[in-house]
């Protein structure tokens, strides 16, 4: 498993630059992990300043305007109903950003302490929670997430929530791996014999050393919770026409295939290379984060 | 061996009960009263509190819970309440087109996959190496009913050579294989090449070359035979998404298996149908990882007493 170097370095006692700037320069020098940080950047600046970039209003219908093929009017085109589909994908980015973010939010917030729980005290505690964990992971891909929609109704925060409790098995037993790593250091033992109690010991100190392995969790996490989601959201479960969500504009698109391609075709690009973004930077901060690879 | 598999399926039982527990509380989330949801608007109450009745919602939940385990280890799964028909009866109808859908896909993720991957370990960093990591890259990245959709566009609407939806020939099954095996394609690539890179910097390999076997004979008899061990792992994990992933490709290709019924029935408020189908699809999984996990040591066994 991964172990980062923390305030508890066991190094080699030379000054180094702290481990953010090492990571920063490593993940610089890698190519893909950089394309994939601007991509995100990208998305995130987009989403954040929709109000002022996005040329039309998402949800104004111009019937007048319907079908029509990208143009300099409207760079992607139009939709059915004539709505402006680059305003529409610009507006969707803070919906698909949103509830990836929020989904995985869940999944960690939930997963995490598990994952400490169960690798720290070990014994029953671990094979409770890990026969849990082992059922979760039983339902196979979307199916899991799919249930619970099913259950709560259709709508992008049901998704949200189904999508995150999808994501906490995954994000408990990593962390639960890393932790039993952790907890046989050396100096784990010391703070033990020195009195510490238990929270203490899993919160300031193992913790702190696990974090790159839940960074990087986290962080291709997010591709698949925003595809997750998009996928529930084609489906029908998760936003709502007119909302300008990427899934649901993905749907819609679907009826025009034979006329209006585009349609569909832009809302679909927008969706991968946003997954794409949070793959590359995920597998740079892996290769970044993972001592073993130097 | 014998003692391995036994181990194995005894694991299984409690995941499976648990599996078969949150199947059951999920459709307890259900706000309100279901049986209201599934009679629909302005049913009678007569016919409310006959759903209520035939889904056993007026006795407690733990009982309804033990009910709910005798009967789906009896292989009753419920009613439809759109259908009126055993709700695995509904499944087992749609099975073999689901099962055919799974494995055509799972041939091309092996196919493709495996292909790639290996064509990219043995030119590593080369052109078409970059080229091929660049696709899996994508692979993994673009959502499976969006490759669906383009596909359809492009080889069914305009240069129609494919059907565009529905399934029954060869023909058919095309388009929601490549749709649907395309992302685990992705990821064997990925797998295998890392796999077959590390194999092939072996002392074996180094020696085999040395002795001048031929680069074809290496790879296939040396390199290949130990590097498939963890891309097995992966193709049965991938298995899973893609049972999950059918979902999604039978909607986009109007093909009625498994995985249409369930949304169709999520739409229709048929409870029963989703339970059922979600926990048929999730025991097949179980059910293939084993065979996966058996598989997987006796290669490894195979291996380390040669």
């Amino acid at each position: 498993m991964l172990i980062t170097e923390s305030k508890h370095n066991v190094g080699s006692g030379l000054p180094r630059d702290p481990q953010w700037k090492i990571v920063y320069r490593k993940l610089w020098r890698r190519r893909t992990a950089s394309i994939g940080g601007a991509i995100i950047l990208f998305y995130i600046l987009v989403a954040l300043l929709a109000p002022w970039i996005s040329p039309q209003d998402p949800l104004r219908i111009h019937l007048a305007h319907e079908f029509q093929g990208p143009s300099f009017s409207h760079l992607l085109g139009t939709d059915d109903k004539g709505r402006d589909i680059l305003s529409r994908i610009i507006y969707g980015s803070r919906l698909s950003l949103s509830v990836g973010f929020a989904a995985v939010f869940i999944g960690a917030v939930v997963g995490v302490p598990l994952g400490l729980v169960a690798g720290y005290y070990g014994k029953w505690v671990d094979a409770v929670i890990m026969r849990i964990v082992d059922i979760l992971l039983a339902f196979p891909g979307i199916l899991l997430a799919l249930a619970i929609v099913s259950a709560l109704g259709p709508s992008l925060i049901n998704v949200t929530i189904a999508v995150g409790v999808f994501s906490i098995p995954t994000f408990a037993r990593i962390v639960r791996g890393s932790t039993l790593t952790v907890k046989k250091l050396e100096y784990i033992d010391a703070i033990k014999t020195m009195g510490a109690g238990d929270f203490r010991i899993i919160w300031s100190h193992i913790l702190p050393n696990i974090l790159s392995p839940i960074i990087i969790q986290a962080t291709l996490r997010l591709a698949t919770a925003i595809l997750t989601a998009a996928g529930l959201s084609f489906l029908g479960l998760g936003a709502q026409p007119p909302s300008p969500e990427w899934g649901a504009m993905l749907s819609n698109g679907r009826n025009f295939l034979w006329n209006a391609p585009h349609i569909a075709a832009f809302p679909g690009l927008a969706i991968a290379t946003l997954v794409l973004g949070f793959n590359l930077f995920g597998d740079g901060l892996r290769d970044a984060l993972d001592q073993r690879m130097e | 061996m014998v003692n391995f598999i036994l181990k194995r399926v005894l694991q299984m039982i409690p995941v499976l009960i648990g599996v078969t527990l949150v199947v059951f509380l999920i459709m307890h989330l259900v706000p309100g009263d279901p049986a209201v949801l599934m009679a629909g608007e302005g049913a009678s109450p007569q016919r409310i509190a006959d759903i209520r009745h035939q889904l056993g919602l007026d006795r407690p939940l733990s009982v309804q819970y033990a009910d709910y385990l005798r009967n789906v280890l009896h292989g009753n799964l419920g009613t439809s309440i759109r259908s009126n028909r055993p709700v695995l009866k509904e499944i087992l109808v749609r099975l073999p087109t689901t099962a055919e859908l799974a494995v055509a896909s799972v041939l091309i993720m092996v196919v493709i996959g495996l292909g790639s991957g290996i064509l990219s370990a043995m030119r590593q960093g080369s052109w078409s190496d970059l080229l091929l990591m660049v696709l899996a890259l994508l692979g993994v990245s673009v959502p499976s009913f969006w490759i669906g959709l383009m596909l359809i566009y492009y080889f069914a609407v305009k240069i129609q050579i494919f059907p565009v939806a529905g399934w029954g020939t060869w023909a058919h099954m095309v388009l929601p294989a490549i749709t649907l095996g395309a992302g685990g394609a992705a990821i064997v690539a990925r797998m295998s090449r890392a796999s077959m890179l590390e194999v092939i910097r072996q002392d074996y390999v180094r020696t085999a070359r040395a002795k001048g076997v031929k680069e074809s004979v290496i790879i296939v008899k040396h390199a290949l035979k130990n590097a498939i061990i963890p891309v097995i792992t992966v193709v049965g994990l991938e298995f899973g998404a893609l049972l999950g992933g059918t979902v999604l490709t039978e909607s986009v290709f109007a093909i009625n298996g498994v995985g249409r019924l369930i949304v169709d029935s999520i739409s229709a408020r048929d409870f029963p149908v989703v339970q059922g189908a979600v926990l048929f699809i999730s025991v097949m999984f179980m059910v293939i990882n084993l065979v996966v996990d058996i598989l997987y040591r006796y290669f490894n066994r195979r291996i380390e007493l040669n």
